[in-house]
């Protein structure tokens, strides 16, 4: 559905964007993740038509986005970062407005304006000023304009950012409804959002795209293997004489925790928790902990965006 | 065409949501009221001369004060983006808005017309004179506004817009009156790059092709350079 081929765009000298290419399918949503400055809003910029690129260019179901500028932009609802709106108009006028402009005949906007009503929850702000709203109505009003003339993509940049933990989980359903139906691309640096709500993460870094993947198949990528964390209620040198010549997992920590408890870290190529199980009833151990420690997408970040 | 006009009543809502139409229509009005009423009654001159002659003055003032949030406040506020990104072209977006302004200028010209009327029923006005004089402030101010416009599109600061865009209007307003300071054959050259100029021309009836072409080639100008400006995308 939209292919990115070789985009390059820089800034005077600074390179924001250096020669990415990806390709996102129709139902996808596709997390943009990176550090700040990363260029994943540049890359967004360039994809709905708003900056032209260096190199390379956008197709969105085989056009063009600078021969066929017009069509390849009605097949995109864009909610560009910091959400800008026309602060002085009501929310009404404003969706009326974006829908004019949209091509939307008249006879339809009242209709589409109250389907986006419903669907992003606007029903108490409709004839409220737009400067008057709070940022996470704002943010709705934003998504509402993107999704007026029901467009098969949607491009959303930073859609949570500023916005408290209850607009953020609010917003985050809203996106995983839309998502059902529609292509999205959004992009983020907050972690769990892409965990909580994307078929797939694509990281971007120093504006190179350095993974591209399901968030398990990331995770799964990471070097090393998955640690283990014990606790028992045994003596240290007791349980680190057996471990130590254990074959199934090394052992990279020991010692007390702040409870008085024997604990141990160990680590290995896959899961051993049951193995350990069994080794711990035949020597009489008594286990009061085991818990695996799971990598998560922020490892993965870490990993592949640091130094 | 429908988006630019669609966008035409939004830029002109924006004017009258707020107070600046208000503003710029009373002062303008009060402004050549003064000039027409001093004429007429302390000098006895019953003619449109006096508003013509004030108008191109305050429009120096009033168009870019108009224009100066038409670009640099979308940039500033980030509307840009959006407005760039609808399936419109960049030159429909500047229509858009050179067309409310237009529409603006002829609701402030048109209210001067209450002078035209009160002198049609003191005698027999000056036809060529009076439809001349406000073709001109009409061109005149509709290239103020394009110039303006341009000048609005260079940056993300309202303040620096109405500066720039007023300098470049001062200029072209005074190069007719500095002819007497240089050679005559540059001073021919300056004397028709004066806005002033044609807009006197006007103003005493002939109603000649040059000049029209001058504003409209002048509006044209700064219409394109928008364009070009615009299609920089800068941050």
């Amino acid at each position: 559905m939209i292919e990115v081929q070789n985009l390059s765009k820089s800034y005077g000298n600074v390179e924001a964007v250096r020669s990415i290419s990806f390709k996102v399918s129709q139902g996808e949503v596709v997390g943009f993740l990176g550090p700040n400055g990363a260029g994943k809003s540049t890359t967004m910029k360039i994809m709905t038509g708003y900056l032209p690129p260096n190199e390379g260019t956008v197709f969105v179901d085989g056009k063009d986005i600078r021969e066929d500028a017009l069509p390849v932009r009605e097949q995109i609802g864009y909610l560009p970062e910091s959400t800008p709106l026309y602060s002085d108009m009501v929310t009404y006028d404003y969706l009326e407005f974006v829908a004019a402009m949209r091509g939307i005949p008249s006879e339809n906007r009242t209709e589409r304006i109250r389907a986006m009503t419903n669907s992003c929850g606007l029903h108490d702000v409709l004839s409220k000023r737009i400067d008057a709203l709070s940022k996470g109505f704002r943010q709705r009003v934003g998504l509402a304009q993107a999704m007026i003339h029901n467009p098969p993509i949607l491009i959303l940049d930073e859609p949570t950012s500023g916005l408290d933990p209850n607009q953020i989980v609010e917003i985050r359903e809203l996106i995983k409804k839309i998502g059902q139906e529609r292509t999205v691309v959004l992009s983020t640096h907050i972690l769990s959002e892409v965990q909580a709500s994307c078929d797939r993460v694509i990281i971007i870094d120093n504006g190179t795209l350095v993974a591209d993947g399901t968030p398990e198949e990331l995770r799964s990528g990471l070097s090393g293997g998955e640690q283990l964390s014990v606790t028992l209620q045994n003596t240290e040198e007791e349980v680190a004489e057996v471990l130590g010549s254990w074959d199934m997992a090394e052992v990279t920590e020991h010692g007390l925790d702040e409870n008085g408890e024997t604990y141990f870290i160990l680590t290995s190529g896959n899961d051993i928790r049951a193995d350990l199980f069994r080794l711990a009833v035949s020597h009489n151990w008594t286990l009061t902990g085991l818990h695996r420690k799971s990598k998560n997408l922020e490892d993965v970040f870490r990993q592949l965006t640091s130094g | 065409m429908q988006q630019t006009w669609t966008l035409t009543k939004r830029e002109l809502r924006a004017y009258f949501d707020g107070p600046a139409a208000y503003v710029v229509l009373c002062v303008f009005l009060a402004i050549t009221g003064w000039f027409f009423s001093n004429a007429l009654f302390l000098q006895n001159v019953a003619s449109l001369r006096s508003v013509f002659s004030i108008a191109p003055f305050i429009f120096l003032f009033f168009v870019p004060a108009l224009t100066m949030s038409s670009f640099a406040e979308e940039r500033r506020a980030g509307t840009l983006e959006l407005l760039l990104t609808l399936p419109v072209r960049d030159w429909q977006v500047i229509l858009g808005k050179l067309l409310s302004l237009a529409l603006l200028l002829l609701l402030a010209i048109s209210l001067t017309l209450v002078y035209t009327i009160s002198l049609a029923f003191l005698g027999d006005i000056d036809l060529g004179g009076t439809v001349g004089g406000y073709l001109g402030l009409f061109l005149l101010g509709l290239t103020y506004g394009a110039i303006g416009i341009w000048a609005s599109s260079l940056t993300r600061n309202q303040i620096v817009a109405f500066i720039l865009g007023f300098a470049i209007i001062f200029m072209l307003f005074l190069l007719d009156k500095i002819t007497d300071f240089v050679p005559s054959q540059i001073g021919i050259i300056l004397q028709y790059l004066g806005a002033d100029y044609h807009f006197q021309n006007m103003m005493r009836g002939v109603i000649d092709t040059r000049d029209i072409l001058y504003y409209l080639s002048l509006t044209g100008f700064a219409f394109l350079m928008t364009t070009y400006s615009l299609a920089k995308r800068p941050e």
